[in-house]
């Protein structure tokens, strides 16, 4: 270990995050080593770490002969701040090396607010931020992840952007960089081929032009860059890659504990979730794979809880056999299995009820929206009988705490709406005084609002998000009418979202405005220690940008949009019909009920999703 | 058999796991190498393991131990080769016993320390430490009953200082109990009494333990 490092080391908080050296860590003699690939999460170690699809790429990257890669997180405030007074730049954890040394950087990419923190890796480790300023073949610096479905905030930075699922298209990445090496290729000359690559967005290969009112007016491909690129994904998901002998973390987590990925995808439509589109067609693991897969994990790690991992982990179809399989597995050896994201179904309840004899976690659940008016708009197909049905069995079963999601400032929002988040909530402390068995312990009802963020590739990619000062007055409006005192209400400030809003449909112009904001010390921003509004709207100014013009205009139908030449496998058609279908009011059938043709099914070989 | 002793040893990368992590990687290593560990009863049952003596991060060990409880009868043939298969690097076991003597009885705790110097001559610092540790020394301590002065040489035994390249080595026998002396005491000492030979950096290796009467501890 650097002697630097030895010395830092005790000063920062918990330092075995900055060590390496994990049980299951890949190390390999460089002397059979061809290309280096440094494995970037823009986040801390406890955040990186807890990333499946972190553990996937560590596993199949490492599986290339003659590929080492390695890993990266985000060194703390106290950590960057000594790193920097004492010249030790970045380094990965298995090596000890420094980033600059490495062929590849990559950055797996999952929420906006990441953005300035790859900038500060990049300047910890040395590396020239702008693509253009990297003249050389290496380090390649390129990003993935699901944000890469409006890649052009982070255009200027990197050489190159994965869309999609990355198991595959990383890997002919780094086959390219190896030719490339081998034979001396300049990085103009790797670029252009690697344009051809499907799935993969050469920033540098698009140039945008803008009308007067500052809207997007065209997108032209240089160099025969494709029109359009389209997402690539793992088509026989049941033979994926899922790494039963991933790491274990020698320091607590956020999530540490084995997690099956069930399924890709989701047969829901809600109208708001990005995930829910992007990740179409589903694609589902069977009950035998999920089960062997499940104990091979636990025995690896030594875990002593295991969770599902999918969108929607109601609608895998096996669930029922596959939670009786796991616990004959677990309940002997003491592993808890624990159940999240469950629909407020019959269904559910009864198999929550069977997993949780002994460690009971809170319910959750997500209606979204206080009204059925509105959840029909957003197309959240749950109806408040549903909810309280589900809440009802659960306090019969023990039960005394409920927790509740909602947004606030959906499209076609009213008063009516907000003040009937209220109102559920006192149904559901009603339903608990009709039906729990132990009243003595009381009840505990969280309801929780967050600034509705309209996302690229939904059908709300169009819609406005409500002001700052708006979502406030909704927020004052339903604590004032929040009477039980079960209920306790918590409001997610409206400022990331404002900013989240700005990032997720921003267009390139929004690359400087990273910078700016990175130069006045944005970093780690999904964390308040590293936000602050100010520097956004001071750098905003210094710009003569708009953020409002990103977050809060509604966009006509017709308007180019920054991410039209990105295809995420659903048509604009079927955005522009289901955004018809919300301002109507009118639900649309999930994927197993009937198929609305959104186009996704063309990616699986047969035309047929959900299999 | 209810009862089992492991001693290890934790160093390298993994002398910076701080003890809560170094009891759950304890456990999740048990797991692995399928040793049925005992839980405790109640709403949030938890593995029934104690390190006996809380390693300070930073710090490595050649002379760890832990006690663990045990739900049946354990083969101990091949278990610390198992055991060290099964953790993490740093971790390496040395022995898995039964009816290990009393945590209270241990009373001292071998240590051996490296000090850098980057600049400074090792010879003179090693002068100005052994001129140091020649009359008593106090040193301020924080516990948990709040900050105060603690002579720290009336509970160390044997102290030597070897001039090496650019470091010293310290050695020394240090109460372990009833006053538990923390070897970093000695680094604070003499940045306290001593500042011009405070050293640039170093950490401390803990080696054996023993009981009041001199005899190993185990
Ligand atoms: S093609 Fe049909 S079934 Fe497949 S994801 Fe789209 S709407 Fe669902």
């Amino acid at each position: 270990m650097d002697k630097k490092l030895e010395r830092i080391l005790p000063r920062g908080q918990k330092p075995a995050r900055y060590t390496g050296g994990e049980y299951g860590e890949i190390r390999k003699d460089l002397s059979g080593v061809e290309l280096r690939m440094a494995l970037c999460f823009p986040d801390v170690y406890e955040i990186g770490m807890s990333n499946t699809g972190m553990r996937i790429l560590y596993r199949v990257i490492n599986d290339m002969p003659g590929v080492w890669c390695e890993r990266v997180f985000a060194p703390w405030f106290d950590m960057a701040e000594e790193m920097r007074k004492n010249a030790l730049p970045l380094y990965a954890l298995e090596s000890g090396d420094p980033l600059s040394e490495f062929d590849a950087v990559g950055f797996s990419l999952g929420y906006e607010m990441a953005y300035t923190t790859v900038l500060e890796m990049l300047s910890l480790a040395g590396i020239p931020m702008h693509s253009r300023d990297r003249e050389t073949l290496t380090p390649l610096v390129f990003a993935g992840g699901s944000v890469c479905c409006n890649p052009e905030p982070m255009a200027e930075y990197f050489d190159l952007m994965v869309v999609g699922e990355g198991e595959d298209v990383d890997r002919e990445v780094l086959e390219l960089l190896r030719s490339a090496k081998r034979e001396g290729w300049t990085k103009k000359e790797f670029l252009s081929r690697a344009a051809k690559i499907g799935g993969i967005y050469v920033p540098s290969l698009y140039k945008p032009e803008y009308a007067p009112d500052g809207t997007l007016a065209g997108m032209t491909a240089l160099d025969g860059a494709p029109e359009t690129v389209t997402k690539r994904i793992m088509t026989d998901f049941e033979n994926s890659c899922f790494p039963v002998d991933a790491m274990v973390p020698n320091t607590e987590i956020v999530h540490d504990r084995v997690g099956l990925e069930l399924f890709r995808g989701c047969i829901r439509g809600c109208r708001f979730c990005q995930a829910g589109h992007i990740y179409r067609p589903v694609r589902n693991r069977s009950v035998e794979k999920l089960l062997q897969q499940g104990k091979e994990a636990l025995s690896f790690s030594g875990y002593q809880e295991i969770t599902l991992l999918s969108l929607s982990s109601s609608d895998y179809r096996g669930l029922n056999e596959l939670c009786d399989g796991l616990m004959e597995y677990c309940e002997p050896r003491g592993i808890g299995l624990s159940l999240p994201s469950l629909r407020a179904d019959n269904f559910s309840m009864d198999i929550m009820q069977r997993v949780q004899k002994v460690r009971k976690s809170g319910l959750t659940f997500a209606p979204e929206a206080g009204t059925q008016r509105l959840r029909d708009v957003i197309n959240k197909n749950v109806t408040e009988e549903d909810l309280l049905r589900s809440c009802a069995t659960a306090f019969r079963g023990g039960w005394n705490s409920v927790k509740l999601y909602f947004m606030l400032g959906l499209p076609t929002e009213t008063d009516e709406d907000v003040l009937g988040i209220a109102e559920l909530a006192d149904r559901v402390v009603h339903c608990w005084r009709e039906n729990a068995v132990n009243k003595a312990r009381g009840l505990r009802v969280t309801v929780s609002t967050s600034c509705f963020v309209p996302k690229p590739h939904t059908p709300f990619q169009w819609e406005p998000q409500v002001s700052r000062e708006e979502y406030l007055r909704r927020v004052t409006l339903l604590r004032e009418n929040m009477k039980a005192k079960a209920v306790t209400y918590n409001w997610h400030d409206p400022e990331t979202s404002f900013t989240e809003a700005v990032l997720s449909r921003g267009d390139r112009r929004i690359g400087a405005l990273l910078e700016e904001i990175w130069r006045r010390g944005g970093y780690l921003e999904s964390w308040s220690e590293g936000f602050a509004l100010s520097r956004w709207t001071d750098s905003a100014d210094k710009l003569g940008l708009d953020l409002t013009f990103y977050a809060n205009r509604t966009r006509p139908l017709t308007e180019l949009l920054p991410w039209d030449h990105i295809n995420m496998g659903v048509k604009k058609r079927h955005f522009i019909r289901e955004y018809e279908q919300a301002h109507r009011g009118c639900l649309s059938p999930d994927c197993r009920a009937a198929c609305s043709a959104c186009g996704a099914n063309a990616f699986l070989p047969g035309g047929k999703c959900d299999g | 058999m209810d009862k089992l002793r492991l001693v290890y040893e934790q160093t390298g990368r993994a002398r910076w796991i701080s003890h809560l992590d170094a009891m759950r990687t304890l456990q999740r290593g048990l797991n692995r190498a399928d040793v049925p560990i005992k839980y405790s009863e109640g709403f949030n049952p938890h593995a029934l393991i104690s390190i006996l003596m809380p390693l300070s991060v930073g710090t490595e060990s050649l002379y760890q131990m832990a006690d663990i409880r045990v739900r049946e009868e354990v083969d101990l043939a091949g278990l610390p080769e198992r055991l060290t298969l099964a953790m993490p690097e740093g971790f390496r076991f040395r022995d898995v016993y039964e009816n290990g003597a009393k945590p209270t009885e241990m009373k001292w705790l071998r240590v051996r320390g490296v000090w850098e110097y980057d600049e400074r001559n090792p010879e003179e610092m090693t002068e100005l430490c052994r001129e140091l540790f020649s009359r008593p020394v106090q040193v301020m301590r924080k516990t948990k009953r709040g900050e105060g002065l603690f002579t720290v040489t009336e509970h160390i035994r044997d102290l030597r200082f070897v001039p090496g390249e650019k470091a010293v080595t310290v050695e020394a026998l240090l109460s372990c109990n009833e006053p538990m002396v923390n070897p970093d005491l000695l680094t604070a000492a003499v940045a306290q009494n001593a500042p011009e030979a405070s050293p640039d950096g170093g950490h401390f290796c803990r080696l054996a333990t023993f009981k009041a009467d001199d005899t190993a501890f185990r």
